[in-house]
């Protein structure tokens, strides 16, 4: 399996849509082959027309606010002591979060198909929230499918669905968290994909989704990549790069630009979600050597019994709580261009105590989990190599998590 | 020799009906009792599609996945299937036996274990969910191969250009789903329009059976007296639900409704 240069990863799938032979693909029921179909058609004439892409950046610069803040943490390079720390603060995108990029994009394309209503799937409420938003600013009606005890514990963000006058749909089903939203979301696709167009709010679900959210995210690392060199005036010779991995599109956008680097400049550090510290029940595949299964119409490493019954995961961080995970992940992982790792609710929790203590930073718990993995290895790495934690969260929306676990006086901010 | 799913289409087409195909769930809600609704409803249907109950169903609307979950909880497992299929087919008048399923629970038991279990337990024909074609090119030839029907499904979003590649590589048996919908959707679509989509299917492929499947139950059956066969599925999962939470015998009251399903395209 290899990573090829010069072509961007969201196009090195084969005809059947498989990163490396076997991850991704199209794993869906007849019905929904037509408007997959439709929407690839769609995307490859999109995606290297001119026109679309100056509308996607005027929105992308004047509505979602580019570029976000690239800063350099210098309290918390200071308490670390080892290598320079940054931050690129993806949370200062309209809403609050990376998920935009992708809803964006969603909502320009159904616009142009000649959509009405626009669906999609959350788990911690901002691929949700964002979808609400962006469906609000292009004049469509919004459907939102989410677990009920996502619902329970992410209030801020499911307020502000119905805010923007989005439909928030709670799913009982199985462990009532993302997974079962998304297939909720996808049995909603069957029944209306003639009148519906679908957000899959990640990098995962049939590859043409993967393929689209990938697209929209690298907004990330293009900016990244225009701001370190009018910082250090080149692409720093030690570089490593960490970001949380549920799904895995916050990420992938941020590593984007960089593919064709050699990991010896460039590194890709991936965190996953380890649970409650001795939590069997994970949301870590690449981690923790998963098994290839099918999940969303995609191949995949997945959390999953012998049988090939999908197992329930147990994370603090709702945008993490999902047993699979995006192909383009699994790629970079058995090509080993990106490195994959685990923390603990518990480090990530901790980790959220240190970066608030020491900076005006805010990450929410999913990029909480990736600063507990750089702070741990900055510590021991040389002071000309340089750290960047995507913080592509706001932790307002963890506020009633982070009140019950670390007390009041971490939320007062607020 | 005719595989005995056609045969099974053939002595309707003699009786001049639709072959009745019902669906349940292996293992709701026990595996006794799943394997006894199997003896009890093969009295009244032509060919028994057995779902393999899976925890992420794409397709399955409410009725199917209650039963779902209710078998998996109730720990249903892949070779607790086999054998709930092997020992009906052990049974007095047994019926040809189609699995229903999603692609991981083949996936993770191997293709070849899988299909080589499907045969000696007796499963005479597969309906992947989320195995369309062309994907499914490589394995539904393995499935031929082992003397199993790998059934294609079609769908109103089915090009014609598709659906005319579609028929020429499936076997002998064509599923049509009548509408937009996950299973147990109420018809949405006349009729009328069903039949029309359905004869296109015939006349491009006139010598498989297709059946239709979707919205299909007691009260909407008898409009589709005229084709191959008819699959009814959420109505008698519903049945299932409703009978244990009435405390009676979900296995009299199913097989009550398939009676009563077979009288009306008699």
């Amino acid at each position: 399996m290899k990573l090829k240069k010069g072509i961007p990863v969201i196009d090195q799938g084969d005809r059947l849509g498989f990163w490396g032979g076997k991850f991704g693909g199209n794993f869906v029921p007849e019905t929904l082959k037509k408007p997959i179909e439709d929407l690839e058609i769609q995307f490859n004439k999109l995606k290297i027309n001119k026109n679309f892409i100056r509308e996607r950046d005027k929105y992308f610069k004047n509505w979602i606010g580019t570029p976000t803040r690239f800063i350099k943490l210098n309290n918390l390079t200071k308490h670390v002591g080892g290598a320079q720390i940054w931050s690129k603060v993806v949370s200062d995108a309209n809403g609050g979060a990376h998920k935009i990029y992708n809803a964006t994009v969603h909502c320009l394309m159904a616009k142009r198909s000649g959509k009405k209503v626009i669906i999609g799937d959350t788990g911690a409420g901002y691929a949700g929230k964002m979808l609400s938003m962006a469906a609000k600013k292009f004049g469509l009606k919004c459907k939102i499918f989410m677990g009920a005890k996502d619902i329970k514990r992410q209030q801020p963000n499911v307020k502000a669905m119905k805010k923007n006058g989005a439909d928030v749909i709670p799913v009982y089903s199985g462990s009532q968290t993302l997974v079962d939203a998304v297939s909720e979301c996808f049995r909603f696709w069957v029944a209306n994909c003639d009148t519906t167009a679908m957000c899959v709010g990640s990098t995962v679900g049939p590859a043409i989704f993967v393929r689209i959210c990938g697209w929209s995210t690298s907004q990330i690392s293009r900016e990244l990549k225009v701001q370190l060199i009018n910082e250090f005036g080149e692409i720093p010779k030690k570089l490593k790069l960490y970001n949380c991995v549920g799904g895995g599109s916050s990420s992938f956008g941020f590593w984007n630009e960089f593919m064709d680097y050699d990991k010896k400049q460039v590194e890709f550090i991936g965190v996953e979600a380890g649970g409650p510290a001795k939590s069997k029940r994970h949301a870590a595949p690449l981690t923790y050597g998963s098994k290839i299964g099918i999940l969303h119409g995609a191949a995949q490493y997945v959390n999953q019994n012998s049988d090939g019954q999908i197992e329930e995961t147990e994370s603090i961080s709702a945008g993490l709580d999902y047993p699979g995970i995006s192909p383009l992940h699994c790629f970079l992982k058995d090509t080993k261009r990106a490195r994959y790792t685990a923390a603990s609710d518990e480090e990530a929790l901790k980790a959220y105590q240190i970066v608030t203590k020491y900076e005006n930073l805010r990450p929410s718990l999913e990029p909480s989990h990736a600063f507990s993995i750089a702070i741990k290895e900055a510590k021991k790495l040389s002071k000309d190599t340089v750290v960047i934690i995507n913080s592509c969260g706001d932790a307002y929306k963890d506020r009633g998590i982070l009140e019950k676990k670390l007390g009041k006086k971490y939320v007062k901010s607020n | 020799m005719l595989n005995p799913i056609s045969l099974a289409f053939k002595k309707a087409k003699e009786e001049k009906r639709p072959a009745l195909l019902t669906y349940t769930v292996a293992g709701d809600s026990s595996k006794k009792q799943s394997l006894e609704i199997l003896k009890a409803i093969s009295n009244y249907a032509d060919i028994l599609e057995v779902g393999v109950p899976h925890n992420t169903p794409v397709a399955d609307g409410g009725q199917i996945q209650t039963s779902a979950y209710r078998a998996i909880k109730n720990g249903i497992k892949m070779n607790d299937i086999f054998k709930i299929v092997r020992d009906f087919k052990k049974s007095k008048n047994s019926k040809p036996v189609i699995f229903m399923g999603y692609y991981n629970m083949i996936f993770q038991y191997g293709e070849n274990n899988f299909l080589k279990k499907c045969k000696k337990s007796g499963v005479n024909g597969l309906i992947v969910v989320d195995l369309p074609w062309p994907e499914n090119k490589i394995f539904s030839k393995k499935c031929k191969k082992n003397s199993i029907n790998f059934i294609q499904l079609l769908s109103p979003t089915t090009s014609n250009k598709r659906l005319k590649r579609i028929t020429k590589d499936s076997h002998d048996m064509i599923y049509y789903i009548s509408m937009l919908s996950t299973t147990g959707g109420k018809l949405k679509v006349s009729p009328k329009k069903i039949l029309a989509n359905y004869n296109k299917i015939k006349k491009i492929s006139p010598k498989k059976n297709c059946v239709i499947g979707f919205g299909i139950t007691e009260k909407t059956i008898s409009n589709f007296k005229n084709t191959d066969g008819l699959v009814v599925g959420s109505q008698i999962c519903k049945e299932i639900t409703r009978s244990l939470s009435n405390r009676q015998n979900p296995v009299i009251n199913v097989s009550k409704i398939v009676n009563k399903l077979r009288k009306k395209i008699s």
